[in-house]
């Protein structure tokens, strides 16, 4: 990734090399434009068929990505307040999502949630819980935020922590409360230093949506998959489906990169 | 001065881990006064004025600041709404415009109104000798500017006591002076004041009290003149020999 990005010493540099980063983006919607005007079949064809998916994995990055800023900020408050029983739980909560991989918390929402709660029904006597049924997309959003908060919370922590002690005693000998200076002084000067391992955050969770493949959500990797198991064609939708998630990441690093050289100027 | 002291501190102790930093410290402050304490690093000095606003808590003791004790949260912001603090870093909010900063708390403590705030921060600009840099950065400012906004900040909130810990320690030795200007016009006009500072000149110009604190106890107060000239105690003797020259 780097040699794209040759010298950062001198302002004309650092131009050229984000119209090259431009440049790739625009090459490789290029490709896929190519591509399906070259061999509309198949890849015209692979195109209508996952575009639906295309919608599907952004929208649960979108929802899932605004869950996880505000779970991950309470978790972060959480983590640093000095009530040792709310800190206590959610550092256990933390420590225990972290250790667990991604692919596994989703499998145990879509296929072991349901079951515990049909039996928690039976035993409580409860027909609304009995009749529980789960739905793939809620529960891959459940799922891919109770784990992305535990990693965004742990940005959050860094990024408070970060800033000096004496803001918040300012803050405080001023009279605002634990909240007033948290709102008005110390998170509009966290929130410049997250941003950049927050921006790589939400391009890690727009890969880590493929794994909702697997629990019944028609994602674009499912619907690469169903693809090629109807059409007996190994190669061709890979390489699509690459190709469209290629431009995501690629344009989301931009926008991170635009927004940070703006509050960057700012200052 | 009545006779109700305006800060009543009996016999606070403070601990950190094994550190004892505060070792029953009594004092009375009355208003319009100005006390300047010194004493050696580690004596306890800064512990126990950020005592005074609970940026520290204290383990034992009481500590009453204008008639309200400092224990619980509520209280603990209504004293602080009464009590402004200067510290060593100056500690402006580095996001903010100057204006911004002294507007902030006037706004969401305060709750004045925008163009109420706007008018008492840039009288208080003007006051401290600074009214064109109302919309700078505070980076784009030296550090006695700095330290000069900050006090301007805390004024804004209207204190009936202003702590300052250490307000010229961080200056390049040529800024200090203009600092001190602001806080010995404050004095005069009989603010009520507690100053943790070795600045002798501005303790003989504006102190009625100079305390020397070691060990995280009191050791000798005195008023200043007296207590630099002529000190009773050995080791306001032994520390006045390395600070005075």
């Amino acid at each position: 990734m780097q040699t794209a990005n040759p010298s950062q010493a001198s302002p004309n540099a650092r131009k050229t090399s984000i119209d090259q980063w431009w440049l790739l983006v625009f090459a490789v919607i290029a490709l896929i434009v190519i591509l399906v005007i070259a061999q509309p079949n198949p890849y015209q064809r692979i195109l209508i068929f996952v575009q639906d998916g295309v919608w599907v994995t952004l929208r649960t990055t979108m929802i899932s990505f605004v869950l996880v800023l505000i779970l991950g900020l309470v978790v972060a408050l959480a983590r640093l307040s000095k009530l040792w029983l709310l800190r206590g739980i959610f550092t256990i909560y933390v420590e225990i999502i972290r250790g667990i991989p991604v692919l596994v918390q989703l499998l145990f929402w879509y296929f072991a949630f349901p079951p515990i709660i049909q039996n928690l029904g039976t035993s409580l006597n409860s027909p609304a819980l009995i009749n529980y049924k789960a739905d793939p997309n809620f529960m891959a959003i459940l799922g891919l935020t109770i784990c992305y908060a535990a990693y965004m919370s742990e940005v959050y922590r860094a990024g408070i922590q970060s800033i000096p002690k004496g803001q918040m005693e300012a803050a405080r000998s001023l009279g605002m409360t634990y909240f007033q200076a948290m709102r008005y002084v110390i998170l509009p000067q966290a929130i410049r230093v997250i941003l950049p391992p927050v921006g790589n955050e939400f391009i890690t969770l727009l890969k880590d949506t493929s794994l909702i493949s697997v629990v019944a959500v028609s994602d674009l990797t499912r619907r690469g998959r169903e693809f090629m198991a109807s059409n007996f064609i190994p190669i061709q939708p890979w390489i699509m489906v690459s190709l469209l998630y290629l431009v995501m990441t690629l344009i989301s690093a931009r926008v991170v990169h635009y927004i940070e050289q703006k509050t960057k100027i700012e200052r | 001065m009545t006779s109700e002291p305006i800060i009543h501190i009996e016999n606070v102790h403070k601990r950190f881990g094994n550190v004892h930093a505060l070792r029953g410290v009594n004092l009375d402050v009355y208003k319009g006064e100005v006390i300047v304490i010194i004493g050696p690093s580690g004596s306890g000095k800064s512990t126990l004025l950020r005592c005074i606003n609970r940026l520290e808590e204290f383990d034992e003791g009481r500590i009453v600041v204008d008639g309200i004790p400092l224990d619980t949260a509520a209280n603990i912001n209504a004293v602080r709404t009464e009590v402004g603090m200067v510290f060593q870093q100056f500690n402006l909010f580095p996001h903010l415009t100057v204006l911004e900063n002294i507007l902030l708390a006037q706004r969401i403590v305060r709750k004045r109104s925008k163009e109420e705030a706007t008018r008492i921060a840039l009288d208080l600009l003007h006051k401290v000798g600074i009214p064109d840099k109302a919309h700078n950065y505070p980076i784009q400012l030296s550090g006695g500017q700095q330290q000069r906004v900050a006090i301007a900040r805390a004024l804004a909130m209207n204190p009936k006591i202003m702590l300052f810990d250490e307000p010229t320690s961080a200056l390049d030795p040529e800024m200090i002076q203009e600092v001190l200007d602001v806080m010995l016009a404050l004095a005069r006009e009989g603010m009520t004041m507690v100053v943790v500072s070795h600045e002798m000149g501005f303790a003989r110009a504006a102190a009625h009290r100079a305390i020397l604190m070691d060990d995280g106890q009191i050791v000798e107060e005195a008023p200043p003149d007296v207590l630099f000239s002529n000190p009773k105690q050995e080791r306001t003797k032994a520390f006045l020999s390395k600070v005075l020259h």
